[in-house]
């Protein structure tokens, strides 16, 4: 599919940024541009500074060189949840569920942003309040739905088996209807058929609701199916940045590669 | 077989959304009520009613407002007992400053000006958590303490510091017998409660709960965390505040500094471990447990014939409150809700546990 899809204006752009933590580099003059409605691959071997770019992005982290600007607004310095009212969901490397809560309340919570009514209202639960979330309960159920997680809506996260924590996380941060999605190794840790699910979900989100996304992944398989971009971090560096087939035969890429199996 | 949800299917997000979504439920919860309200009165005795039914209604409330605080929001606080005394003081300087000012809205009002004093002294959580947050409210409980003993403003110079509470009366109805007065109490409680689950089944509750369970996931998915922290900070002291307030004019009868020491702030926090973190219910259960302890110990010892020393009583009580303590958090840091509820849940299966 790759070279073949057309896309809109860019939607998130990074120029230049540079992040360290005491002597540690993690990024270093990285700059990209991401396309709507593209699926967006960072790749790199482990320690690259894939993380630290999404963290980035959506606010967690704060790099000291360089700007970031999302849908045109560029940013001094952005909060997560800020980044979030702009329209950036994102799942975790390590599973980040709200532990106590259940599959129903973790993907609830990625409605929060959209609900309206204060804490007297939903003290209340009355008439525009109940009305409000049960409105928003039948959006989750369409997550659900789509994510095919019915049976354990009710389950506490902190059952479940892996695999379905990470579905569970996918449908938090899809409840939240985002523009751009940043996905950090959704696929880590899945046997075969787990990845197949969720590579169908990434293309379906992708393409039903139109949503950019940026993924993090290890499965070379993987990224070259699914990416229209690919960008190659290596040392904090971008050391290759484009379409996937380009990427696969740079010989950058291989020496970063062999040289980090190594 | 009585306890089953067979055969309810839910065929509305409403119904399955409800406060209580199994049709038992919300019998048994009926029927607790009318007793609560109809029966209680007639069969217990004033005294009974008067030395336990209200202290452990009135902690209950103080229980629901810490178990917000920690059980939801996972942010631990030892000025439990500072807020009720803000929330008594202030109720005590509103009604001798405004006589007529009726006595909701002044309880009201008084849970309102222990909602800034907590918003305050939550401040820090932003920076802190957990064993230093624990040290900056206790910071704060002293301060309180001090303030109110301090200053003679907060007990109209009385010279002895202690002072009778103004008498009570809604809408010109006097409320003095322990009927009364316990029907008063009962009914804060009830509208405390519900409006504690609504609040905790909505984003609100959701919103305290991610930030207590992940709190970077939580920012990321949009949910402010200084103002969810100041929010669970200002609602918990509200309830404080009434519980104080209700404490002085419902129960005790005198307005005293000592009835909200730091032995109090612990009561309340060993009612919220052993009732359940994070459960409304649970903080009755815990406020039933530590207010009927001190009973069941005393009634264990009667046949030993007052050999047992009083102080060796008391003793003995907060041994098994210790050890209760750590038995909850090490094993069911749920409480006795979770007991509670895996009860039900045999129940339900009963009599074919498979
Ligand atoms: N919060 C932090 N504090 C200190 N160092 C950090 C922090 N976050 C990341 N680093 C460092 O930055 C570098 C890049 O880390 P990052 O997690 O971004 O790599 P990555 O490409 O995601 O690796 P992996 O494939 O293992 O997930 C590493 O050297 C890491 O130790
Ligand atoms: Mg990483």
């Amino acid at each position: 599919m790759a070279g073949r899809r057309q896309f809109g204006e860019v939607i998130l752009s990074v120029e230049n940024i540079g992040l360290s933590f005491g002597a540690v580099q993690a990024l270093s003059g990285v700059s990209l541009e991401v396309r709507k409605g593209q699926i967006f691959s960072i790749i790199g071997p482990n320690g690259a500074g894939k993380t630290s770019l999404l963290n980035c992005i959506n606010g967690v982290y704060h790099p000291q060189q360089g700007q970031i600007s999302f849908k045109g607004q560029m940013r001094a310095r952005m909060e997560p949840h800020q980044a979030a009212a702009q329209g950036i969901a994102r799942t975790f490397q390590n599973v980040a569920l709200f532990r106590g809560m259940s599959t129903l309340d973790n993907i609830m919570t990625g409605r929060n942003l959209k609900m309206r009514r204060g804490f007297l209202w939903k003290a209340l639960w009355w008439g525009p309040a109940e009305r409000e979330e049960l409105a928003h309960r039948a959006q989750v159920e369409r997550v659900i739905d789509f994510l095919e997680i019915e049976a354990i809506r009710k389950t506490p996260v902190g059952r479940l088996p892996y695999g379905l924590q990470k579905r569970v996380e996918l449908g938090r941060a899809l409840a939240a209807e985002p523009e751009m999605l940043l996905l950090d190794e959704p696929m880590a840790g899945m046997n075969l058929e787990e990845k197949q699910d969720m590579c169908r979900f990434i293309l379906d989100v992708n393409d039903e609701f139109g949503t950019t996304i940026c993924l993090i992944e290890h499965d070379m398989g993987v990224v070259m199916d699914l990416s229209d971009h690919v960008v190659v971090l290596d040392y904090g560096r971008k050391i290759a940045d484009g379409p996937p087939e380009q990427v696969r035969r740079d010989p950058r890429v291989i020496d970063a590669y062999l040289g980090a199996a190594h | 077989m009585i306890y089953r949800e067979s055969g309810q299917f839910k065929t509305s997000y409403a119904a399955d959304q409800a406060m209580f979504p199994i049709r038992q439920d919300r019998i048994f919860i009926a029927l607790l009520l009318v007793a609560a309200v109809a029966v209680v009165p007639v069969v217990v005795s004033e005294y009974a009613i008067r030395s336990i039914l209200m202290p452990f209604l009135i902690l209950s409330i103080a229980a629901i407002g810490l178990n917000l605080l920690l059980g939801y929001c996972g942010l631990i606080s030892l000025g439990t007992a500072a807020f009720m005394a803000v929330g008594a003081f202030s109720a005590y300087k509103l009604a001798t400053g405004i006589p007529d000012l009726p006595i909701v809205l002044n309880f009201i009002l008084a849970g309102l000006v222990t909602a800034v004093v907590g918003m305050a002294f939550g401040l820090p959580s932003l920076r802190i958590k957990g064993f230093y947050l624990a040290v900056t409210t206790l910071a704060a409980h002293f301060f309180v303490e001090w303030t109110i003993t301090k200053f003679g403003w907060f007990t109209n110079y009385s010279p002895s510091g202690v002072i009778s509470a103004p008498p009570l009366d809604v809408f010109g109805i006097a409320i003095d017998s322990t009927t009364e007065k316990y029907w008063f109490v009962l009914a804060w409680v009830l509208v405390l409660a519900v409006l504690a689950k609504n609040l905790v089944r909505s984003s609100v509750g959701r919103a305290w709960m991610a930030v207590r369970d992940m709190d970077v996931a939580a920012a990321v998915i949009g949910v402010p965390i200084l103002k969810t922290k100041l929010l669970a900070f200002a609602v918990s002291s509200f309830y404080c505040g009434i519980a104080g307030a209700l404490y002085v004019f419902a129960y005790i009868g005198t307005v005293e500094p000592q009835a909200f020491d730091l032995n109090r702030a612990f009561q309340v926090l060993f009612m919220v471990i052993i009732g359940g973190l994070g459960s409304i219910l649970g903080s009755f259960f815990g406020a039933a447990f530590i207010v009927t302890l001190p009973i069941f110990i005393t009634l264990a010892a009667a046949p030993f014939g007052g050999q047992i020393p009083a102080e060796v009583l008391s003793n003995l009580e907060l041994i098994i409150f210790g050890i209760l303590i750590v038995f909850f958090l090490i094993v069911e840091p749920l409480g006795l809700a979770r007991l509670w509820q895996i009860g039900k849940e045999k129940l339900r299966l009963w009599p074919f546990p498979h």
